[in-house]
């Protein structure tokens, strides 16, 4: 579904020369939910913003089902970290859900029964009404959350979106997110800095390297479908997989050159 | 608490009226110069039951609205155009800064050269004083657009017109409330100027024409409706900035979450 080949961005500008991403190769398959998670600063922003074709990439190139991206594709949806600022504090939830729709150019009843769905969805169905402003920052992720679902993307690109909440919060999001990619089928990037979000999230993690970036290492989780933060948590395979992903982020701090080669037992 | 202070106000104003009435009584002033609040009361009295003046408020009121309205369209669209267009804002920038300061008052003689007492002339000099205080607020309030709204709007497919029309324009409104306030001060100033030295039809003419003939209360009694007028825009400015930026931060207040 989504092809990331040979991926580099060097921003140039006042004398400086900053290589954020140097070579970056992954795919992520429909219907897969694929955490990215790296040490703060190596560049996973940038990386998403390539993806979602808000940024020109410096070589390499991204593919969605095939077709080369070079601006915002119609076919993907983003939620930013920033909810307060990516929701338009001028228009009430409902418009805010819709504005994307009246681009598409679909009809006024497809169009409500979209933004109706979508806030249902996320258990907003009766904040259409309210400003986001008058919500709180939950339930103003959440309404971003409805606007990417209610543009029906076949990849929806997350650029750690539960970085601002509180902790009960996020664990409330992260169960969203989960529910939502198994209702719905859909195709999910995820990227985070938080490890334990990657692997009780993710269906695979890739790991990425400090800056300039590459992969690392991309690690299956196999954890079961169903999953809740009491159980899945303590699970002792969960253990192991966040340890094995702290390792990698922790020697891409220090900048070794090659992965650990720590035994990472398979689940029997 | 607004009550009390509604009331401080009137009894204020009260205060003044008094004041304005006793002092010239007194003798402290000389009664010919400084005609007494009543006889100012009087003279707007007969002022209101003449219909030359009702006229002349018209005009002054023709004027301004005119003038202001066409500020307000060319300072929002060549604003606009200014920040949307790559390169341009720079290129204006100095020639706007020299052109900015230049005082309205200053463009009488070319307009009387251009357009004599017509309409016209009240027109060249509002506009001129008006257009600058829409414009400067355009191109601060278009700077502010918030990158990650735009991004939003981009990632979603919004072209460059959607963009301006649901990000730019919203972020910017509030900058521009501001300048359609100050523009619409400035243009009662200028018409009623324009008026006055010109002698273009209108309150400023009439305020002139009293003066010339020794009719000093009602040349206090005109100078009172044009204060009561620019009391009057103001008020209503603020009115439609509330309503048009109920969800802005300055005027929503604190939300509990």
């Amino acid at each position: 579904m989504l092809d990331v080949r040979g991926l580099k961005k060097v921003y140039e500008g006042s004398g400086r020369r900053v290589e954020a991403v140097r070579d970056l190769t992954f795919s992520v398959a429909a219907g897969e939910l694929v955490c990215l998670v790296g040490p703060s600063g190596c560049g996973k922003t940038t990386l998403l913003r390539c993806v979602g074709g808000l940024l020109r990439p410096t070589a390499g190139e991204v593919l969605l089902a095939g077709r080369k991206v070079d601006g915002p594709p119609p076919g993907m949806a983003f939620v930013f970290q920033e909810y307060g600022r990516s929701l338009f504090p001028w228009m009430r939830v409902g418009e805010n859900v819709e504005l994307p729709l009246r681009r598409k150019g679909l009809g006024k009843a497809r169009r409500r029964e979209l933004v109706a769905d979508a806030l249902g969805s996320v258990g907003l169905a009766d904040a259409a009404g309210a400003y986001p402003w008058q919500l709180s920052g939950g339930m103003q992720q959440r309404v971003a959350i409805a606007r990417a679902l209610a543009y029906e993307p076949e990849v929806l690109l997350m650029d750690e979106p539960f970085a601002a909440v509180d902790a009960q919060t996020r664990a409330d999001l992260e169960d969203l997110v989960r529910r939502l990619w198994r209702e719905r089928s859909m195709t999910i990037l995820f990227v985070t800095h938080d490890i334990d979000e990657a692997v009780y999230l993710g269906e695979r993690v890739v790991v990425l390297s400090a800056s300039p970036t590459v992969v690392r290492e991309q690690l299956k989780v196999d954890l079961p479908h169903g999953r809740d933060q009491v159980h899945t948590r303590v699970a002792p395979r969960f253990a192991e997989l966040r340890t094995r992903v702290y390792e990698q982020i922790q020697a891409a701090k220090r900048g070794t050159e090659r992965p650990v080669k720590s035994p990472l037992p398979r689940q029997g | 608490m607004r009550g009390a202070n509604a009331a401080l106000g009137a009894a204020g104003l009260a205060a003044f009226l008094a004041l304005g009435e006793a002092v010239p009584r007194l003798g402290l002033v000389e009664e010919d110069y400084f005609p007494p609040t009543s006889r100012i009361a009087d003279a707007l009295g007969t002022e209101i039951a003449d219909g030359s003046f009702w006229t002349a408020l018209g005009d002054t009121l023709t004027g301004w609205a005119l003038g202001l309205a066409i500020a307000i369209g060319a300072g929002i669209v060549i604003g606009v155009v200014l920040s949307v267009v790559p390169y341009l804002r720079e290129a204006t920038a100095s020639t706007i800064e020299f052109l900015r300061p230049i005082p309205s008052v200053a463009l009488i003689p070319l307009a009387v050269l251009l357009y004599g007492t017509e309409l016209r002339s009240v027109l060249l000099l509002v506009v001129y004083a008006s257009f600058w205080q829409v414009l400067i607020q355009v191109l601060y309030g278009v700077q502010d657009v918030d990158p990650v709204a735009e991004e939003t709007a981009r990632s979603y497919g919004l072209g460059p017109w959607a963009r301006v029309r649901h990000v730019l324009w919203p972020t910017a409104l509030p900058y521009v409330m501001t300048g359609v306030r100050l523009a619409a001060a400035v243009a009662l100033i200028l018409a009623i100027t324009a008026e006055l030295v010109i002698g273009a039809p209108g309150l400023g003419a009439r305020i002139a024409v009293a003066r010339t003939s020794q009719a000093v209360p009602e040349m206090y009694a005109l100078i009172v409706v044009a204060g009561l007028l620019g009391l009057l825009i103001n008020v209503g400015a603020r009115s439609v900035e509330r309503r048009a930026l109920a969800w802005h931060q300055s005027v929503r207040g604190e939300v509990a979450v």
